[in-house]
């Protein structure tokens, strides 16, 4: 039979045969992941499954990015007991200091993840990894302690939206741009249960980081991963990030989509996400009215080492304007070292914006820029849900972090090509 | 399974921020949790409920985020059902490994009013509304989840399979 790309990942870490959408089948997990809101759950779930040992120590990472550097106590005391759980176990991927960065920044960085992986993470952008030809997905704290445990997990395989992404993109316009674009056409459950599959001639000649925003937002349209073909460049990818044997892997031609969704890409300008809904997407044009009170450049979405340089041309020279915090969060301490050696910190600095460390902090309300009522925020993360940033009288834009300079320097919503 | 309650509605797309926001999540203790529930989508939401009382939302109930904080707060808030017209993956998953009975009936929705007193079979599928008279069933759980219902949620299952 002729397998769709979430078929086919499905199938090489089953035992029996992935025959068709809705079958549930028992697969082997390649990695398992939980960060410092999601695993003290599962530490908790495991003590109760009466599991003492994890499957493998090497294939669990604990990641500490989301209250970290700890904002309280009580964060403190969270990060404490997945601290204690990782040395009592001898968990070899433990980050949370020096070493820690946004998860689905780091864990492709550190080559933990790769083509062909299945990986299950108690956090829902889990699905990034599907930039990278890998199954990935979010499940919560107890299914996360299940495969800690078993080394294994269920999935109802999906049906498959496939999105074909064709024409010539402006220079403006990127991953960012297509996939709130693509959120727009098919809404905040267009693709509910499903998996979402792209190809086309823009997608081959996107870069991997490129690719990651992307699938990152797979799950912002209700995805059940958001998968990309593991081609020469992927394989690439995974080899400079020190795997080894990994292989090309396709959909086949032929395999059955429930959708076929085409998106020509030429005179495409730059999408920004109105409040409160991902779904709710315009032409930045459209917004140059709205002002806003902050700016924040980072997250699993755009904080990689590509993102930091679009966002630094349009910067460099400039000036955050006076009544904007312009807040830069580097996803990881390489990427961070690289915008340091790149001079791409010193434009920042140059520009007045605020330097940050690795963490995922704002995006999520967490810390490090939380709103007050009746602000404004364009940021370059995955959600603007009603109160996500802070007060739920706040209001967040989603936009790239081309978008994000720009409206940086001029304090309104601003396509970069007028700066 | 069976539950009788109120029925308080919520709309579409009722992310899990509106049901328990990240600045609530620096603990993992249900009642802790139940007391916030809600809090994202109006503040003191949780003042009107009742325990046993039913939630009956919209479309993709639970976006969002894997947060299983978001189905803990909602039973610890003392809320046994939820029915909408969809949930979000990652929230259906959450909702049956922690023993939240999450039925999906589409536009059928329409029929079930704020305030209307439900009866509701969780294993037939069937909600009878004592308000309005009517009955509505919806499909069966899927095999597979029933397994877990069965052993009482996924933990049992897990720590059944490791004393195999």
């Amino acid at each position: 039979m002729e397998q769709t790309l979430a078929q086919k990942l499905l199938q090489r870490n089953c035992a029996e045969e992935v025959k068709e959408p809705g079958q549930i089948v028992q697969c082997k997990v390649s990695l398992v992941l939980a960060n410092d809101i999601t695993a003290p759950l599962a530490i908790e779930s495991l003590a109760k499954m009466g599991a003492d040992k994890v499957f493998d120590r090497d294939k669990i990472a604990l990641v500490c990015d989301h209250f970290t550097p700890n904002k309280d106590i009580e964060s403190a005391e969270q990060v404490k007991k997945v601290r204690e759980f990782a040395r009592r176990l001898n968990i070899t991927h433990y980050y949370e200091g020096g070493n820690v960065g946004v998860e689905h920044a780091l864990l492709p960085e550190l080559g933990l993840v790769g083509p062909g992986d299945i990986v299950v993470g108690a956090d829902s952008h889990t699905c990034t990894y599907g930039g990278l030809g890998a199954f990935a997905t979010g499940l919560g704290s107890t299914d996360i302690a299940g495969a800690m445990a078993l080394g294994e997990t269920w999935f109802k395989v999906p049906e498959s939206i496939l999105v074909n992404i064709f024409g010539e993109l402006d220079e403006y316009v990127g991953a960012k741009d297509l996939i709130l674009y693509l959120i727009g056409q098919i809404g905040v459950d267009g693709a509910l249960y499903k998996a979402l599959e792209f190809t086309g001639e823009v997608v081959e000649n996107m870069d991997i980081e490129g690719r990651m925003t992307m699938a990152n937002m797979a799950i912002e349209a209700g995805g059940k991963v958001g998968l990309f073909p593991a081609d020469s460049k992927t394989l690439a990818y995974a080899k400079e990030h020190g795997r080894d044997g990994d292989e090309q892997i396709f959909p086949d031609p032929g395999a059955e989509y429930v959708r076929r969704v085409d998106i020509d890409v030429t005179g495409m300008s730059p999408q920004v996400a109105c409040p409160h809904l991902p779904e709710n997407v315009r032409p930045v044009e459209e917004l140059k009215d709205v002002v806003v009170d902050q700016v924040v450049l980072g997250s699993c979405t755009n904080g990689r080492i590509s993102d930091l340089r679009d966002a630094a041309r349009i910067l460099k020279g400039h000036k955050v304007a006076k009544n904007v915090r312009f807040i830069v969060l580097p996803a990881t301490p390489a990427i961070y070292r690289q915008a340091l050696e790149e001079g791409l910190l010193e434009i920042f600095a140059e520009a007045e914006a605020i330097i940050g460390p690795p963490t995922c902090g704002p995006c999520l309300g967490g810390h490090m820029g939380i709103l007050a009522a009746g602000e404004k925020c364009l940021a370059t993360t995955n959600r603007n849900f009603k109160g996500r940033m802070g007060s739920l009288d706040s209001e967040v834009y989603l936009g790239s972090p081309m978008v994000a300079a720009a409206t940086a320097i001029t304090g309104k919503i601003t396509h970069p090509r007028e700066i | 399974m069976q539950y009788t309650g109120r029925v308080h509605k919520v709309g579409d797309h009722i992310d899990t921020d509106a049901i328990i926001p990240a600045r609530f999540l620096v603990t993992t203790d249900p009642e802790e949790l139940g007391k916030n529930c809600f809090e994202g989508l109006e503040e003191g939401w949780i003042k009107r409920v009742q325990p046993g009382d039913v939630i009956v939302a919209g479309k993709n109930f639970g976006c969002g985020s894997s947060r299983e904080h978001a189905p803990i707060a909602i039973l610890g808030a003392g809320i046994n059902v939820v029915i909408a017209h969809s949930f979000a993956r990652i929230f259906y998953r959450n909702g049956f490994n922690m023993g939240l009975v999450l039925l999906e009936i589409g536009d059928k929705i329409e029929e079930i009013k704020e305030g209307d007193e439900l009866q509701i079979d969780a294993v037939k599928g069937v909600i009878e509304n004592k308000t309005t008279g009517q009955t509505i069933k919806t499909a069966p759980i899927p095999e597979f989840m029933q397994e877990i219902l069965q052993k009482g949620g996924l933990i049992n299952y897990v720590r059944d399979r490791l004393s195999a």
